[in-house]
């Protein structure tokens, strides 16, 4: 699929007219540079850029932003609605402080539901810097200081679940498994696809061969059911941690080989060079060629590889966990809060429950994004 | 084209046996397995029972075997006389179990592929020949965005939707009263008023991804040179259109195939267990969380045979549209 949806920068870049000025500047570039201007001539990647840095950002900082700690409950509110923050109010009107009216809940004599609204005449104001729950930010630093809490009053920005506990807090919380299982588990792709096509494509033969049946067996094998059988085979009673770096290994045992595929295309056009020829007659060793010579000529192709398979991943362990097989509670990750949405009862009742997905849509929207822009810059001597 | 059909036929004996081992293996590889569990729950719910019968339950099943014998036995018997093993669970043939759930999620895949095809190839040419107008910014858009949900969520979004505004719900593939009928006319027009929802749910990224491709190939063909020779002769834009450049870009998209199959019978898996559809996913689910490894193997055997085999006749077919590809790799 690498076709690019962004010649429209790309001719944007030739109308510019500043093309005569910048003429020299252009041909004493170098590489890195070229691809830097190419990349920053593509508006959608900086917009993904720009939102995942604010999504990391959320993932370090979560402990601190979120008004509570994962499991902190609130028994009398359960299913709570999103509350809306305001700052006008028809008796008061307008007013600087944000504020939240309160929740009343009253109970549906014929389905038993707790269905809350709002109490207009309860005004809970948003207190900035509250005192809360303690935690630790990178597992460092000991703070109990929250971004916001509300005055007297729970606040669930984004609704409560089941059992009262803040939907909001947990999705900033489940962040931090999401987004992270990406990186790691691209991290692993990358060094087993590197090693194992880079061994394939320059060494050819038997070896090659029989890296290549093994990638296309399991190219072959629909990803989810063997995700499924692989992770179905994890003890359900290991610690998070332990569950975390097995389902990193699960995703990324599957998502290494198209990575090699790319590795080895680039060695078997590359091998022949005269470069690769004089390093070999210099009496390097095949490890220096490769690292130092052939690894670097096409470092941006696996860049760019590798970005568009961190959506995967990500997409890989919620609808594993998401199906009960991934990650469980107590762990939160966005797939993880997802299966309390599976019901769709519940859900036609507390639609705020499907707040998660809207998150793990942006990131994926965001990684392609970056992963387009990336790619368009891979290549900056095309037109 | 004999020479080559056959040669890609001898290619896939040693990727049969390296997926039927692989099934195998996954599925047998989690310590306990489901008779042990099962009979400490009957011991648990106070059922005594006698180790004699214990003994010839895994006998039965094949539990009293090392590995290797197992998974030879279980090949043997499949390649020899069609017999997956029995399912613990069901106390019954897989055969049996999996049937008509096999066949039906290849009339879902089956019927995603063309809705895929039928959807996204119009949809590419235009977008491709209308570069950079707004039909194009919204497809390509659309297609950004078909592919950032996960088809899961698009199932959970559209019952939600249908639930909460319509009133109704859209789970199954039959309605009440042929859920359980035997198969008839009645029941297939019933089924095919509701198949359309897994296929446009798990046809979605599929429908993105081909269109991203189609487009791209045909804008290359586009900019190639025969193509200006052809319209500085006069040629009608149609005719110059459809006579060779859409039918040279078509051609990589029948090599999809090979990435798209996998994509498809992987997503009706998540989303049949979303939909609680009548095939092969809930099963599977199921089998995976109970243990039911004869069962689970054979469905993860099976649907990766199928791939397969899709794969295979999407090659031949590739290289009976365009002969380069017979001789290319000697």
């Amino acid at each position: 699929m690498s076709v690019d949806m962004n010649n429209v920068e790309r001719s944007e870049s030739q109308a510019d007219g500043s093309l005569d000025v910048s003429k020299e500047k252009y041909y004493m570039a170098s590489q890195w540079q070229l691809m830097w201007w190419r990349f920053l001539k593509h508006r959608l990647a900086i917009v993904g850029t720009a939102v995942l840095a604010v999504l990391y950002l959320i993932v370090i900082f979560a402990p601190f932003l979120s008004p509570y700690a994962t499991n902190t409950r609130f028994a009398a509110y359960q299913y709570a609605p999103p509350q809306r923050i305001r700052f006008y109010d028809p008796n008061d009107g307008f007013s600087l402080r944000p504020f939240v009216y309160g929740l009343k809940g009253t109970r549906d004599m014929e389905t038993f539901r707790q269905i809350f609204e709002e109490d207009k005449s309860e005004k809970h104001y948003i207190n900035f810097f509250v005192r809360g729950t303690e935690y630790k930010l990178l597992g460092l630093f000991s703070a109990d200081i929250h971004l916001f809490g509300a005055e007297d009053h729970p606040i669930f920005l984004f609704g409560s679940d089941r059992s009262g506990r803040d939907l909001f807090t947990r999705v900033l919380y489940g962040a931090q498994i999401s987004l992270t299982i990406g990186l790691v588990g691209v991290f692993l792709s990358f060094i087993l696809g590197t090693i194992l096509g880079s061994i394939s494509g320059f060494y050819g033969g038997v070896l090659d061969t029989i890296i290549q049946r093994i990638i296309d067996m399991l190219i072959s094998i629909p990803t989810i059911p063997l995700w499924m059988a692989l992770s179905a085979a994890l003890p359900r009673d290991w610690p998070i941690t332990q569950m975390y770096f097995a389902i990193v290994v699960v995703l990324s045992l599957v998502g290494w080989t198209g990575l090699a595929r790319v590795v080895r295309g680039k060695f078997l056009s590359l091998r022949e060079e005269g470069f690769v020829m004089a390093a070999q007659y210099a009496g390097a060793s095949d490890f220096w060629i490769i690292t130092k010579h052939l690894l670097p000529s096409f470092l941006s192709y696996i860049v760019v590889s590798i970005t568009l398979s961190i959506p995967q991943m990500i997409l890989g362990e919620t609808a594993l966990s998401f199906l009960g097989l991934g990650l469980q509670a107590p762990a939160v990750s966005w797939g993880v809060l997802l299966q309390d949405a599976q019901n769709i009862r519940t859900v036609a009742h507390h639609p705020w429950l499907l707040i998660p997905a809207l998150w793990i849509i942006v990131t994926v929207l965001m990684f392609n994004f970056l992963g387009d822009g990336l790619r368009d810059a891979a290549d900056p001597y095309s037109t | 084209m004999l020479g080559y059909i056959a040669r890609r036929l001898l290619q896939l004996i040693p990727l049969l046996i390296m997926i039927s081992f692989l099934s195998f293996l996954i599925i047998d590889l989690p310590p306990g397995d489901y008779l042990s569990t099962h009979i400490v729950q009957l011991q648990q719910s106070g059922g005594d029972i006698a180790e004699e019968q214990i003994a010839r339950l895994k006998a039965r099943y094949g539990l009293d075997r090392p590995f290797h014998q197992r998974y030879f036995l279980w090949i043997w018997r499949i390649v020899s006389q069609g017999d997956f093993g029995r399912s613990f669970q069901w106390n019954a043939p897989v055969a049996e179990v999996m049937g008509e759930r096999l066949a039906l999620t290849m009339v879902i895949s089956i019927c995603t592929m063309i809705f895929v095809w039928v959807v996204a190839v119009p949809i590419g040419v235009f977008s491709a020949t209308r570069q950079y107008s707004v039909f194009d910014y919204v497809f390509t858009f659309f297609g950004f965005l078909g592919l950032a949900v996960p088809n899961f969520l698009l199932a959970l979004v559209l019952m939600y939707i249908s639930y909460a505004h319509f009133g109704v719900s859209i789970t199954g593939l039959f309605s009440q009263e042929y859920v359980d009928a035997a198969w008839s006319l009645g029941r297939v027009i019933n089924m095919m008023q509701r198949i359309w929802v897994p296929v446009v749910v798990v046809g979605t990224a599929g429908t993105a991804g081909i269109i991203r491709v189609m487009r791209g190939c045909l804008l290359d063909e586009l900019r190639k040179q025969y193509v200006v020779t052809a319209r500085a002769k006069g040629l009608t834009e149609s005719r110059l259109l459809f006579k060779y450049p859409v039918r040279i870009a078509i051609n990589p998209l029948i090599s999809t195939v090979g990435w798209l199959l996998p994509g498809i019978v992987s997503g009706e898996a998540i989303v049949s267990i979303v939909l609680n559809l009548p095939t092969t996913g809930p099963i599977l689910l199921r089998a995976l969380q109970v243990q039911d490894m004869y069962l689970a193997a054979s469905f993860v055997l099976l649907l990766s045979v199928l791939t397969v085999i899709g794969t295979l006749i999407s090659d031949i077919l590739l290289a009976y549209v365009d002969p380069r590809i017979r001789y290319e790799r000697g």
